[in-house]
């Protein structure tokens, strides 16, 4: 990466009103770029899963400056509410001097630390429509409980309806380059096989092997998030 | 020119904007109070308020303190009468080499403005990025509950 020229290549966008502010919209909601994680918290309107996810990045002195959009932008794998975003199937709304236009959470993320914003683009704002009747959950394992960069992340959406799932979204970070859905559990999932529905999970992840974590690790710890969410909602 | 009020007390630095607060603040304006660990948001001991907000002095670009307020250790004690976090570091003999103290001791003025009488657990989480590596957090967090009314 080139290095930005410290007085001409930096824009600060910090305080700019249009791109802060978390609200209420017909269908959801709309998160401003610039809502810290702090913001994000007191929010009460939100999911709780996502005030969760708020909670769990870094301590307080990051979340009072932390925003959603540089977490969104940023892109890093460990980026812990990128999972969010993929299950709640965000749309985020970037603008240029061509305009605005909104780029789906699926398509955002296109490689390590890339995205399908053009250089001149502008995070705004992200907007979700969460459903109340979805189960929505959040699941960070890191090394401990504050400040610490994720091992496995998992975010997961869960519809049931008489008893049976219809619909099941499953999104994890920190395993690859970019946060990916698992199909393959998503499918075993509708296909009625509960909890074990967790043991396809070879089949859609190969965890990175780091620092941080061996890849073994990542993928035990990952089939277990997973399982033990289902077993909570869908029974063993 | 950026102008923010520091400690009360309205000022004005001439620095490139990106410039980190925290070396405006102990450079420029010798308030060497806040301190530098690890330079990359890990450790809080560069701690200060901005807004009444903790935040990581190492983090933030000059620019972005203008019009702010920012309470450093510094503006803690009034002339000599230590404020009552101060005291109880000090009755509790949780500093050992102080480095990481000025940031908690920040940390933990935020958190009793923003509510007296916090449980242990909240203390533990309002403090819970800051980094010791000398007493063990136990007599740090023991002196923040007794400071802000609760029983150690
Ligand atoms: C000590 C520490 C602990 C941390 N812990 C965690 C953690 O637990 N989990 C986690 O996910 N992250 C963590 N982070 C990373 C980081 O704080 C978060 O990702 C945060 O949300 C980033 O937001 P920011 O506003 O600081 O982004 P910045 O760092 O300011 O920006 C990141 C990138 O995005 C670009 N950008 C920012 N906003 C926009 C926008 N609106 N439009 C276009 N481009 C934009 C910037 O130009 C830059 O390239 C941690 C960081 C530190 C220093
Ligand atoms: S020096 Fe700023 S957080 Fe460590
Ligand atoms: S007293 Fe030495 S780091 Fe805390």
């Amino acid at each position: 990466m080139v290095k930005p020229n410290l007085l001409k290549d930096i824009i600060n966008i910090w305080g700019c009103t249009g791109l802060s502010g978390i609200d209420s919209t017909e269908y959801g909601f709309r998160i401003g770029a610039l809502s810290t994680w702090t913001e994000v918290r007191q929010a009460t309107a939100l999911p709780p899963a996502l005030i969760e996810c708020a909670a769990t990045v870094g301590a307080q002195q990051i979340q009072n400056r932390g925003t959603v959009g540089g977490n969104i932008v940023n892109g890093s794998p460990a980026g812990d509410s990128l999972p969010m975003w993929l299950v709640l199937d965000a749309e985020f709304e970037v603008a240029s001097t061509r305009g605005v236009r909104r780029i789906p959470a699926s398509e955002f993320w296109t490689g390590y630390r890339k995205n399908a914003m053009v250089d001149d683009e502008l995070l705004v704002a992200v907007h979700i429509q969460p459903k109340s009747t979805d189960i929505l959950h959040y699941r960070k394992v890191g090394t401990r409980m504050a400040q610490s960069i994720s091992k496995v992340v998992l975010g997961a959406r869960l519809r049931i309806a008489d008893g049976r799932p219809i619909e099941a979204r499953f999104a994890m970070g920190s395993i690859a380059a970019t946060p990916v859905r698992l199909p393959t559990v998503e499918a075993a999932v509708l296909a009625g096989e509960g909890a074990d529905a967790a043991t396809h999970m070879a089949q859609d992840i190969t965890p990175l092997d780091d620092i941080r974590s061996t890849s073994g690790y990542r993928l035990n710890v990952a089939t277990r998030v997973v399982r033990s969410f289902l077993e909570q909602y869908l029974g063993a | 020119m950026t102008q923010f009020s520091l400690n009360g007390h309205t000022t004005s630095v001439d620095a490139p904007p990106m410039t980190r607060l925290i070396d405006v603040l102990r450079e420029q304006l010798r308030l060497t109070g806040t301190k530098e660990g690890c330079g990359e948001g890990e450790c809080g001991a560069c701690t200060v308020l901005i807004d009444g907000l903790p935040v990581n002095a190492c983090m933030i670009p000059v620019v972005q303190a203008e019009g702010t307020q920012i309470l450093t250790v510094e503006g803690l004690a009034e002339d000599e009468r230590l404020h009552p976090i101060q005291t109880a570091f000090i009755n509790y003999g949780a500093a050992q080499c102080g480095i990481c103290t000025p940031g908690f001791v920040v940390a933990a003025k935020a958190l009793l403005d923003a509510q007296p009488n916090p449980s242990r657990t909240e203390v533990r989480e309002a403090l819970a990025g800051n980094l010791c590596r000398c007493t063990g957090y136990q007599k740090i967090i023991d002196a923040v509950v007794e400071a802000l009314g609760g029983q150690p």
